[in-house]
């Protein structure tokens, strides 16, 4: 993309233009030329949205779910911006994306900006591109950004690193589906919300849940003394000041939107939280310290595939290897012997 | 310096418009695209002609697959293709069409803004070969 054609799509996009967003987001996503330009751009715009990240096991309800707090941020005079991750196949790279259909509350209403993205291979339940998208929907201007992830089972807790507010949605019906989460999701959730909770089985799965966070914090009160349905987040209590934010468990049934304006309540109190205790900013200075680290070893990786090829190529440096005529230390030292003279002389 | 691998992958939106419950084709084309490597986004049933154009327009899709079988195409499709050309989408966005139209409805919809019909017994490979050809992008 040119650079007028970078101008003319920040423009675009910091001018409310749907077109534009959506063009963004696919420059964003594909990686096209000009992208890192346009998220540069973006960020100086961007800090107003707040972001809250679904995440739970395939099923659980989590395209429901965002779709009914779209439509309660709607309600409230509020824009909002979804995106959706789905798997993509490791056999042809292709994918369904299926999230949209769920979306029932909100057509018509352009002011949700819904946008699926495939992961594009990426295990952990976000693409690469997820964290620029946030960027374009922010600098646009939408004062909620909801990121709904791969359906996940344990370990994709990449969402972590991208949302302010993580919301861990479990399905009623066993107690299995509760362990299984001990190790991974249970330790990112800052909300946790038992969907379907008129299925049989619900009352257990939230005692269970309560437990557990009980056990995960390690602390005396709290956890046991929620309320279910209406219950408030314990993180104003003064007691809990010390111990931080204790995860709050939210019943709900999405399909009906029972229980979606508590959890709402309970998000903004997570966040007011977070604002109140420096959390929100440690956070993102976090996020934005490993976004640094992430670029530079992407980049410094494709300056020395240049070298690499300069070199004449993987395949002439393993030949040489492989007849033992050198071997890999020396070959990475010879790549890289001229890069860090070169530092070292810019440095002086 | 490098601006990152491009990764450059068709998207589509297959959807059914009207009222027409009919989505078995749908299912189909959206697995054999899916299994050619593209992203498919499936509209599900039901939907009025505004939902999918927000849909296309949001979602910045190369392909707007639209199934219908219920006879309405002649009302429906140009909505759709009005609605895109309203917020600057239709000059990028591939329209094809899959399912019943008899022959004396086609030139109508190819000037209306189709690209192309494909009717029942069309190859799958046939249907991924003219999107592949005919991306704009």
């Amino acid at each position: 993309m040119s650079e007028a054609g970078v101008d003319d799509l920040v423009a675009g996009v910091l001018d409310g233009e749907h077109r534009a967003l959506a063009r963004a987001i696919t420059t964003i996503e594909n990686r096209e030329p000009g992208y890192r330009d346009l998220v540069a751009a973006l960020h100086a715009h961007t800090g107003d949205a707040e972001v809250i990240g679904v995440t739970g096991s395939p099923g659980a309800g989590k395209s429901t779910l965002v779709d009914k707090l779209a439509k309660s941020y709607r309600d409230r005079g509020l824009t909002v911006g979804v995106i959706a991750v789905d798997p993509s196949s490791p056999y042809s790279g292709g994918a369904v994306l299926g999230d949209r259909i769920r979306m029932a509350s909100n057509v018509g209403d352009m002011a949700v900006f819904f946008r699926s993205m495939s992961a594009r291979g990426q295990l952990g339940g976000l693409s690469t591109a997820t964290g620029d998208a946030i960027t374009a929907l922010d600098a646009f201007g939408k004062d909620r950004i909801i990121v709904e992830t791969v359906g996940a089972g344990q370990n994709e807790v990449d969402v972590v690193r991208t949302a302010d507010t993580v919301v861990v949605l479990v399905q009623p019906g066993s107690g299995d589906d509760v362990q299984m989460l001990k190790a991974g999701i249970l330790e990112i959730g800052d909300v946790f919300v038992v969907n379907k909770a008129d299925m049989d089985g619900a009352a257990t799965t939230v005692t269970d849940l309560r437990e557990m966070l009980h056990l995960r914090d390690g602390s005396t009160a709290g956890a046991a003394g929620h309320h279910g349905l209406g219950s408030m987040a314990d993180g104003d209590d003064a007691d809990d000041e010390a111990d931080g934010w204790d995860p709050t468990v939210i019943e709900t049934i999405a399909t009906e939107g029972e229980g979606v304006d508590d959890l709402i309540d309970t998000l903004d109190d997570h966040y007011a939280y977070l604002r109140e205790t420096g959390e929100l900013d440690r956070r993102e200075r976090t996020r934005y310290a490993e976004k640094i680290r992430q670029l530079l070893r992407s980049d410094a990786a494709s300056l020395l595939e240049g070298e690499i090829e300069r070199h004449g190529g993987m395949d002439t440096l393993v030949d040489e290897v492989q007849a033992r005529e050198t071997d890999p230390y020396t070959v990475a030292d010879r790549i890289l012997a001229p890069l860090a003279d070169c530092v070292d002389r810019e440095r002086d | 310096m490098s601006t990152g691998q491009e990764q450059r992958t068709i998207r589509c939106l297959v959807a059914k418009v009207g009222l027409d419950g009919h989505d078995r084709g749908a299912h189909v084309i959206a697995r054999a695209f899916r299994d050619a490597g593209f992203e498919v986004i499936y509209s599900g049933l039901h939907r009025a002609p505004e939902e999918i154009v927000q849909a296309a327009v949001q979602e910045d899709v190369d392909v707007l697959g639209i199934s219908i079988l219920s006879g309405a195409h002649n009302t429906l499709i140009p909505k759709v293709i009005e609605g895109l050309k309203e917020y600057g989408a239709f000059a990028d966005t591939l329209v094809i069409v899959g399912g019943i139209v008899p022959e004396e409805d086609r030139a109508d919809l190819k000037a209306a803004g189709v690209a192309e019909i494909f009717g029942p017994g069309t190859p799958m490979q046939e249907t991924i070969d003219f999107v592949r050809e005919n991306v704009s992008r």
